[in-house]
């Protein structure tokens, strides 16, 4: 389903580490629309560097290429670093793995999450307070008045993930890069986190990038998901039962499946998916 | 092979004290595969800790391989069960190389300097025995997860506890190593105690699963229950439901 307006626009982004020359990220253009899009590959696919590479968060070592990267209408590899630190959290946000080490371990919730309010719009401490206040609400964190004066290491990682996304999500930004953000929750917060995640991407008429290593979770969630192997995308899909890469099926098989029960699991082929590639 | 009976953990004192583990019964045949099943806090692996004897705030009995076990343990308990952790970064020293790291079991047991078994042992979990001579950052997470299966097999034990053995673990890497577990246990007839939040992990490897709640078994699933969906506990139903999304 193509978006009618497009928020962010990706052509051949590559990006390469240090002197080496090895492609963490090679070739890789999308268009992302109000929408939900799901990243999905192994550890090592390249798939949070191409997060972060949008976000322009790699260290200097890092050296990206693209033919066009084109946020809202305008180009964002040539911005300045003033520039682009205004964007970040305000225009566009990114929502970590794991909120016991992404939260400032030093400070209330209340007080981190008004410092969110207080840096990316021109309003008051008190006023910031309450938008906090407000937020915490809308992600519904219970007993607001006592959790914004709890530390992080008080809460449960289910409800820092909440408070992460509560910060991230205050300024209304256009775009939102959602990095493994279930990964470290028990299963059974995991479906809320993703439900108000959801939910107030659209309220703000915003596209969500998901990035996970959980093909069936993205599935579930995502309108479409791009399957990245060696830092390049071997295929997009919007329905998992689509998919035609053997790359893609095979890391569907690899899962076991209570329903389908085997002896032993699938494993993948890797030589028969490089020499597929090697080809292409 | 595991026998519990009233097994309790408590931790802290007076005011502050809290039983985490609070009177569990179990018990596990030879050659079985029992799952335990639950969130992050409900006890699981202090269940798995106190059986390895990693843990001595445990009341109550238990007998691993029909002999009674006590809260210190002699040698000769100790290697009956061994253990295998969730993150293989951290249970493996990173500045001792996979040859050290696997003869350290012998070596403590006082049976040997334990070189001599490193090749084989290695070669069982479909490593090359040249990994010997590396150091743990010179591997990959499932090489590491197999040299800490390999090093729980040293002192041939009849019981492999496993906690959370895949969850630092991509999929593709997951099921190789979960295939390496099944032929273990076929080929040595081990006993497994698996410890993992993750249901369909535990319904693919395990004869019988318990799910477990705030310290307590809520409800017991037998492989036919895991493979048409059927619980007998909300609770049970709601880590169902919520591995499907």
């Amino acid at each position: 389903m193509p978006a009618p307006e497009t928020i962010l626009s990706v052509r051949d982004l590559a990006v390469r580490f240090g002197r080496s020359g090895v492609r963490a990220v090679d070739g890789v253009s999308f268009d992302l629309g109000a929408e939900r899009l799901g990243i999905v590959g192994e550890s090592g696919s390249g798939k949070s560097t191409l997060g972060r590479a949008i976000m322009r968060l790699l260290p200097p070592a890092a050296n990206v290429e693209a033919s066009q990267l084109d946020f809202d209408g305008a180009p964002l590899l040539t911005r300045p670093e003033r520039e682009m630190r205004s964007l970040r959290g305000n225009r566009m946000a990114l929502i970590m793995q794991d909120p016991r080490y992404s939260l400032n371990p030093v400070l209330t919730v209340g007080k981190q999450v008004s410092e969110a309010a207080l840096l990316h719009q021109r309003i008051s401490k008190k006023d910031a307070t309450a938008k906090a206040a407000e937020m915490l609400a809308r992600v519904r964190i219970s007993d607001v008045e006592r959790v914004m004066g709890l530390y992080p290491h008080q809460i449960s990682g289910g409800m820092g993930q909440r408070v992460m996304i509560a910060m991230m999500l205050l300024a209304r930004p256009r775009l939102v890069v959602a990095d493994e953000p279930t990964s470290a929750l028990d299963v059974s917060v995991r479906g809320d986190v993703l439900k108000l995640l959801d939910e107030l991407v659209r309220e703000n008429n915003s596209g969500l990038m998901l990035i996970s290593h959980d093909i069936r979770m993205v599935a579930a969630f995502c309108q479409r998901i791009l399957v990245m192997y060696k830092g390049r995308v071997v295929e997009t899909l919007t329905r998992l039962e689509d998919a035609q890469h053997p790359y893609t099926r095979g890391l569907v098989a690899a899962m076991p499946d209570p329903r389908r029960p085997v002896r032993r699991l699938q494993t993948l082929d890797r030589s028969a998916i490089d020499s597929l590639e090697a080809r292409s | 092979m595991i026998a519990v009976e009233n097994l309790s953990v408590s931790f802290g004192s007076d005011a502050k004290r809290r039983q985490v583990v609070k009177n569990v019964n179990f018990s596990i045949a030879r050659g079985e595969t029992l799952g335990i099943v639950g969130e992050s806090g409900c006890g699981k692996s202090t269940v798995l800790r106190s059986l390895a004897g990693l843990d001595r705030h445990w009341t109550g009995d238990i007998r691993l391989d029909g002999k009674p076990v006590d809260r210190e343990r002699s040698l000769e308990h100790l290697k009956l069960a061994q253990m295998v952790f969730q993150d293989p970064y951290g249970s493996i020293h990173p500045r001792h190389r996979i040859e050290r790291v696997l003869a350290e079991p012998v070596r403590a047991m006082k049976i040997g300097d334990g070189w001599d078994r490193v090749a084989a042992a290695l070669e069982q979990v479909g490593l090359p025995a040249s990994f010997a001579e590396r150091f743990p950052h010179e591997l990959s997470g499932g090489q590491r997860q197999r040299v800490a299966i390999a090093r729980a097999l040293m002192l041939e034990p009849q019981i492999l506890l496993l906690d959370e053995p895949t969850s630092a673990l991509d999929v593709s890497v997951q099921a190789e190593v979960l295939n390496l577990l099944s032929d273990l246990r076929e080929e040595r007839g081990l006993t497994y105690l698996l410890v993992s939040h993750d249901l369909s992990v535990i319904a693919h490897m395990c004869d019988r699963v318990l799910v477990m709640k705030e310290g307590e078994f809520v409800d017991e699933l037998s492989s036919e229950d895991l493979a048409s969906g059927t619980t007998h506990h909300p609770y049970s139903t709601t880590l169902f439901e919520a591995s499907y999304i």
